[in-house]
């Protein structure tokens, strides 16, 4: 009798419990539908129209596509805004991964100085960043006053690509460092220790231990680099020239200046297209297999 | 040979600090030029552009209405994104998977692809220009930060204090009151900072939406930029990088206060 009554009692606990998960559930849909709703309307709906008006304008068809693939004035500045990007990926990385192992690397006082490093351009407006640039590579600017108080012949920085992607390298920095580093100070550096005393040389333990740990860090970093260094408009707008243009200012100029919704519009879709195809390419590369330094 | 690799690395870390610090203090000395003119060194000293600044009716207005939309669009995206945060902790871990990911995207979209698509909206809508559209396209970029910030906070927060909580008679929404928000607020907090500088910074979407009758303060900064070398830019520059330079040390002095305690 006694245990029947506990088992019940057992049962009915269970039982309001699980109603409460269900219900609990159900309200959580709730809790996400607005960030839903407004991701439909300001994302979803938009990139709905650039697609169609793609097809749609003037008349329905692939003709902004075969106009897009047949002119080669597209296709060099298509494969230039992947050149500048993946130059801007490549100089992040030589930049930032020393700089994110000496972070992990240092004492809690002069870690939070180079933190503060990273953060500090982060924080400052982008545009500001980039009027920075200008100032600095312009002709008359602070890089060829110097040039040319050293005594050699000023160099041409600003409008050109160089220009384009030192600015894009700086503005795009902190988003390498900070994945290497969260990458990174989970790594055990003893492991490294290890290979040395086994008989590894500095160069082949880091080549065998150190990098291939690290390797999440570096894909996750140059992932996020090169997708942000694909759209970006600002800085090669105000630093590039016409030999500079990136896929990003042709698509504002076909919409704002040109009013062609349909040819700007397939480019759009094509450089949302890499977007998504290279995250889905790197997303599993950038995943940590496992936590290092664990027991096992 | 260890002490000279250590020393080599040392001075290379010290080369990229410079590289991403240095850039933005070369606005400083330019906010002071005499002439009229964005060319290296300036040539004497004055106070005309900060004079400039806070008298011309395009700058200050443009200042107002970024400021404007910035705190509405925080306020909309805290309160949005931190009850998906909520919502998503709470689901099942492979729904909120893929939910998590199809709402973060606004951060991987191409801004342009995504300016041009709102623009086009907009123009239907007749949302051009508008506060609502301006709020409602910021809000949406912002979200994303405030869910990462929140999750984190909830990720660490442990969940058992709640049923403490309810075992002691607190209803649900005095547990939530009490106990859950004050110790998830510092990820609140900062994810309100986050979608408020997101807000404040943003540009791509603001030059396409923007109209004479509202303008925010990025798009005026770049419009000067192109249109002609006028120090004004460098002054706006120099007052931005002092803000948030202070705000972060005052986050900094609070932050570490509290570790103390």
């Amino acid at each position: 009798m006694a245990t029947r009554a506990i088992d019940s009692r057992n049962t009915v606990s269970a039982v309001a419990a699980d109603d409460r998960r269900r219900w609990f559930r159900g309200q959580a849909f709730w809790l996400v539908a607005p960030a839903l709703l407004l991701l439909v309307i300001c994302l979803g709906l938009p990139l709905a129209i650039v697609t169609l008006r793609s097809f749609s304008e003037p008349q329905w068809g692939w003709q902004n596509y075969a106009w897009f693939f047949g002119t080669p004035v597209n296709l060099t500045v298509l494969q230039r805004t992947f050149a500048i990007s993946a130059w801007v990926t490549l100089v992040c990385l030589i930049a930032g991964y020393p700089y994110a192992y000496v972070m992990t690397a240092v004492g809690p006082k002069m870690r939070l100085v180079l933190i503060l490093c990273v953060l500090v351009p982060f924080w400052v407006s982008g545009v500001v960043r980039t009027l920075a640039w200008v100032i600095l590579l312009q002709d008359s600017g602070v890089i060829n006053s110097v040039i040319r108080a050293v005594g050699l012949s000023p160099v041409k920085l600003i409008r050109t690509q160089t220009g384009v992607v030192i600015g894009m390298a700086q503005v795009l920095l902190p988003f390498m460092i900070l994945p290497l580093y969260s990458v990174m100070k989970t790594i055990d550096l003893r492991l490294m220790q290890a290979a040395r005393s086994l008989g590894a040389s500095p160069a082949r333990a880091f080549a065998q231990v150190y990098l291939p740990l690290s390797l999440p860090g570096v894909y996750a970093g140059a992932i996020i680099v090169f997708i942000l260094a694909l759209g970006f408009y600002i800085t090669p707008a105000l630093l590039g020239g016409p030999r500079s243009t990136m896929l990003s200012t042709l698509i504002q100029n076909q919409v704002l200046s040109l009013l062609n919704w349909g040819r700007g519009g397939a480019m759009g879709v094509v450089l949302l297209i890499a977007t998504f195809v290279l995250l889905a390419l790197a997303a599993p590369l950038s995943r940590q297999p496992h936590k290092t330094g664990s027991t096992r | 040979m260890k002490q000279r690799g250590r020393i080599l690395l040392g001075l290379y870390c010290l080369l990229v600090a410079v590289w991403l610090v240095a850039p933005t203090i070369v606005v400083v000395p330019m906010s002071f030029n005499d002439k009229k003119s964005l060319a290296f060194p300036p040539s004497g000293f004055s106070w005309q552009w900060y004079q400039n600044f806070f008298t011309s009716p395009e700058w200050s207005a443009s200042l107002v209405g970024s400021l404007k939309v910035a705190v509405v669009t925080a306020v909309f995206a805290t309160v949005i994104g931190t009850l998906a945060a909520f919502g998503l902790d709470r689901m099942k871990s492979r729904v909120s998977g893929v939910l998590r990911a199809l709402l973060i995207t606004p951060m991987v979209v191409p801004g342009v692809v995504l300016a041009v698509g709102i623009y086009a909206v907009y123009l239907d809508m007749r949302l051009v220009g508008t506060m609502t559209g301006f709020v409602l396209a910021h809000t949406m970029l912002a979200v994303p930060f405030v869910i990462i910030a929140v999750s984190a906070s909830l990720e660490v927060f442990d969940k058992r204090l709640e049923t403490a909580a309810a075992s002691l008679g607190a209803t649900r929404l005095t547990a939530f009151r009490t106990v859950t928000l004050p110790l998830i607020a510092p990820g609140i907090l900062s994810g309100l900072l986050f979608a408020f500088v997101t807000s404040f910074d943003e540009i791509i979407v603001a030059l396409f939406i923007t109209s004479p009758y509202l303008k925010t303060l990025p798009v005026q900064i770049f419009s000067s930029i192109t249109r002609d070398a006028d120090p004004t830019v460098a002054a706006v520059g120099t007052l931005l990088f002092i803000t948030t330079s202070l705000v972060i040390g005052a986050g900094l002095l609070i932050g570490s206060r509290q570790g103390k305690r």
